[in-house]
């Protein structure tokens, strides 16, 4: 096959323009929609471009943001983790309970993300280890989990007296007038967009969710990958659940509700892939802030909560479906 | 052939896709009741032509003519009206329903009120399994069939519509050589029964047993039809691939070097019984047997990708401990497997990513991967096997599979094997890819791996090993080396009985 063999260059004798390049990153089209959003808003609402509305926006995202990360993880190994909510209640209503019950708030905390950390271990072990389909476990953990809240609390909120101030800045303070949370969610995302790019491990999920078959084959430990992913989602909604509690001062077994749809539909729009192997923490994080600026688009414009849902659903279904004629036309071309 | 009447007869085609002319100007002609080949390498234009053919695909330019009436099939379905049936590669039946709702898919015969007739249904699909004197029950259900008799089903559920050419795409790719008798007495029946059969193998032996006559595409290019009988299996490849292919195998390699893989007593229940053998450096060692004769079995087992009941393994006259493969991998040992779709690549990564992806220590820094030395082991071998591909960022289900089957070999080498196990390392490949890779191992082999080759491809085997070790029924029934490698003894051992010890 020596005639063909100019095929073989590695290199591209024309550099890419700057703005090719850029075409070229995936959420490119999802960035410039949230721009367009953003001039919108601020053109149809004088209270958009304000500082407290961008703040509370912010916090407003932001436990969904940390989430979102580890469903990003998961939905990469071929997996979605329906618990993330309730896990994220359960958490921080252990804590809560514990601090009521005149533990200290940290040790509290720390047991706290030790139960999250239980749930993934759990679901990890029913999905890596023994087989059963992450469907099933996690909607199983789903009810556990807020089960456990419910009962833990006997079913109302409990409020957190005179907490210390180093542990209610978690979710209140600010940092150079930036709150804290914000800054926790962004180090978060970050290191968890580096993490995806160039840690072995996540590399490991990645071949995992592309072909579980081959990874095997390919010497990866399987089981021990899918374990690991649930626990770090885990771990991510048991911070999201003391950050919440932190923020309120309450513990509400009710914490949480609809989390996992809200933050799968994120990662998906993002470009996170269903069947696996795909999908970016960028992306995904892009997706909150694009559901998230729909919701506060549609309070600024007076228009009911109600349509919320009903425009969510209409994104999710617009980013699946372009996504969808992407790949397809990328496969037959 | 009953008098060479013309069935089909399609002019001077041109097919066009963007970027590439899959077609131009290819003219077909199918006599009644003949099996007519169809060869040529992958991207020669086969699976277009027979798509036009079945209708799937619109030709840009040329003519169709069936039964001397100038045609135009709008679709699958006009050219199943027509009667043409078309048997894809890959099976396109429900597992859950019974072999009559199969066969009848879609076009069930009803009673009054849209109730299907199951009196009806199974009365017509015995008669058609008849005619294909096949004594499979049309109750059952499909899910209890072998692949072989699932093929008989999906051909069955071709004839039904009273066909009269029936296309078959690589039909044997998954068959077992008992299921490949089968089939072809059921071809050679239909043929007796005026049905004309296209056929398209990568398998050249198959078309020498079955075909009458033979037509070769080139890259979109018509290049002859010819009587079977009147070529040689050298005059196909040399057309297939447009030039000579001076050896389709190396030369063996003339001497051994150390031992390196001693395996003493390997058994595991059901699959391999007290399996003995060495393996030297700079050797290829083939293992020949039937399908289900436990090769690739003992091979998982011994690299610790399956459980073993019993057995020792010696690498350097060191005893191989190992927990799981993942550390096989770490002493050099690799599997690769027979099926690169489903069990060896990761189609949607990119080329990168397939070939580090069995040792990402090899590019790692610490828990981090270095994209820098990614890139240069992926660009190192995609030069050195010589994988056409634009970049090492393009996913490999993009690539073809010859190719693909060049980076699943690429991550292979990327671990530095001191033992490589390569099972079907050709199956489904076209010949030009297919003595690339003979060429590879033997050079491989000359660095001084060794290499074990399982392959149901007996001229593979014959051609590449300089040992064989035949495999029957879990049990090895004999070695063979130079010149008593001969297809004759190989069948003989293979269904022979197993040595006694």
């Amino acid at each position: 096959m020596e005639q063909t063999n100019s095929e073989t260059s590695l290199t591209n004798t024309a550099k890419p323009s700057f703005w090719q390049r850029m075409m070229a990153i995936r959420e490119m089209g999802l960035l410039l929609i949230i721009i367009g959003l953003m001039i919108v808003l601020s053109l149809a609402s004088p209270h958009f471009l304000t500082a407290s509305n961008i703040t509370t926006t912010l916090i407003g995202l932001a436990t969904d943001g940390i989430i979102v990360v580890g469903m990003t993880i998961a939905l990469v190994s071929g997996g979605f983790d329906l618990s993330v909510g309730s896990v994220l209640a359960l958490s921080g209503v252990t804590a809560g309970a514990l601090y009521i019950g005149d533990m200290n708030i940290w040790l509290a905390t720390i047991l706290g993300l030790a139960i999250s950390v239980g749930c993934g271990m759990v679901n990890g072990y029913f999905i890596g280890k023994i087989g059963i389909n992450p469907m099933i476990t996690t909607l199983s953990m789903m009810n556990i989990a807020r089960g456990a809240a419910y009962v833990l609390t006997q079913g109302s909120p409990l409020s957190l007296a005179q907490t210390p101030k180093a542990f209610t800045n978690l979710g209140g303070g600010t940092v150079l007038g930036i709150p804290v949370i914000v800054l926790i969610f962004i180090v978060i995302a970050v290191i968890g967009d580096y993490m995806m790019r160039h840690s072995a491990f996540i590399r490991q999920v990645f071949y995992v969710g592309s072909n579980s078959k081959a990874a095997s084959l390919s010497g990866i430990n399987v089981s021990k990958v899918k374990f690991l992913v649930f626990i770090i989602v885990a771990v991510l909604s048991g911070i999201a659940g003391i950050l919440t509690l932190s923020r309120f001062n309450v513990a509400t077994p009710s914490a949480g509700l609809g989390t996992e749809m809200r933050v799968m539909s994120a990662a998906i729009i993002g470009g996170a892939s269903l069947s696996g192997g795909e999908g970016t923490v960028f992306g995904a994080v892009l997706g909150v802030i694009l559901l998230a600026l729909v919701n506060d688009g549609l309070v600024l414009l007076d228009v009911s909560v109600y349509w919320q849902d009903l425009i969510s659903g209409i994104i999710l279904l617009a980013a699946v479906t372009l996504d969808y004629i992407n790949h397809t036309r990328r496969r037959t071309a | 052939m009953s008098g060479n009447e013309t069935l089909l007869n399609v002019r001077d085609i041109v097919k066009r896709f963007p970027g590439t002319v899959a077609l131009s100007g290819v003219s077909l002609e199918i006599f009644k009741g003949e099996i007519h080949a169809l060869v040529g390498e992958n991207g020669a234009g086969k699976s277009t032509l027979m798509n036009i053919i079945g209708g799937v695909l619109q030709p840009d330019e040329g003519e169709i003519f069936w039964n001397g009436q100038k045609a135009q099939f709008a679709d699958t379905r006009h050219a199943q009206e027509a009667g043409i049936g078309f048997v894809h590669q890959e099976l396109s039946l429900c597992p859950d329903v019974s072999v009559a709702e199969n066969i009848f898919m879609g076009r069930m015969p009803v009673k009054a009120g849209g109730m299907i007739d199951y009196d009806e249904l199974y009365k017509r699909s015995s008669e058609i399994l008849k005619m294909l004197d096949s004594n499979i029950s049309p109750r059952k259900q499909l899910r209890e069939l072998n692949v072989g008799e699932q093929q008989i089903v999906e051909i069955a559920k071709a004839l039904s519509l009273n066909c009269k050419l029936l296309i078959l795409d690589e039909p044997t790719s998954s068959l077992t050589e008992n299921e490949v008798e089968i089939l072809f007495r059921l071809l050679r029946s239909l043929k007796s029964q005026g049905i004309s059969v296209l056929y398209i193998s990568h398998r050249l032996q198959e078309i020498f047993d079955l075909c009458d006559r033979v037509t070769v595409l080139r890259d979109g290019h018509y290049i002859m039809t010819r009587l079977v009988s009147e070529v040689t299996e050298n005059d196909l490849i040399v057309s297939m691939v447009g030039r000579n292919i001076d050896a389709m195998y190396p030369d063996k390699s003339e001497e051994r070097g150390e031992l390196i893989l001693k395996i003493s007593d390997l058994s595991r229940a059901d699959d391999f019984k007290d399996v003995e053998f060495e393996l030297y450096k700079g050797e290829i060692l083939g293992f020949a047997g039937l399908i289900g004769a436990g090769r690739s079995e003992m091979a998982r087992a011994i690299c610790g990708i399956d459980p073993k009941d019993s057995g020792e393994i010696y690498v350097h006259a060191q005893k191989l401990n190992i927990s799981e493969y993942g550390d096989a991998i770490q002493n050099g040992i690799g599997y690769m497997t027979e099926d690169r779709k489903e069990q060896g690549l990761f189609l949607n990564l990119e080329v990168k990513k397939n070939i580090s992806a069995a040792k990402l220590s090899n590019i790692a820094n610490g828990i981090f991967i270095d994209d820098d030395r990614e890139k240069r082991l992926a660009e190192r071998f995609v030069t050195s096997l010589n994988i056409k591909v634009s970049s090492i960022e393009q996913p490999v289900e993009s690539l073809s599979g010859g190719n693909q089957q060049k980076v699943m070999l690429g991550k292979w080498l990327a671990i530095e094997p001191k033992i490589l196990i390569m099972d079907e390392p050709t199956r489904g490949i076209d010949v030009g890819a297919k003595a690339e890779i003979h060429a590879l191992m033997r050079q491989l082999a000359e660095q001084g791996v060794g290499i074990i080759l399982i392959s149901s491809d007996m001229p593979e085997i014959i051609g590449m090993s300089d040992r064989v070790i035949v495999m029957h029924e879990g049990c090895i029934s004999g070695e063979l080396s130079g010149s008593n490698i001969t297809e004759e003894n190989i069948m003989t051992l293979a269904s022979g009985v197993c040595q006694t010890k």
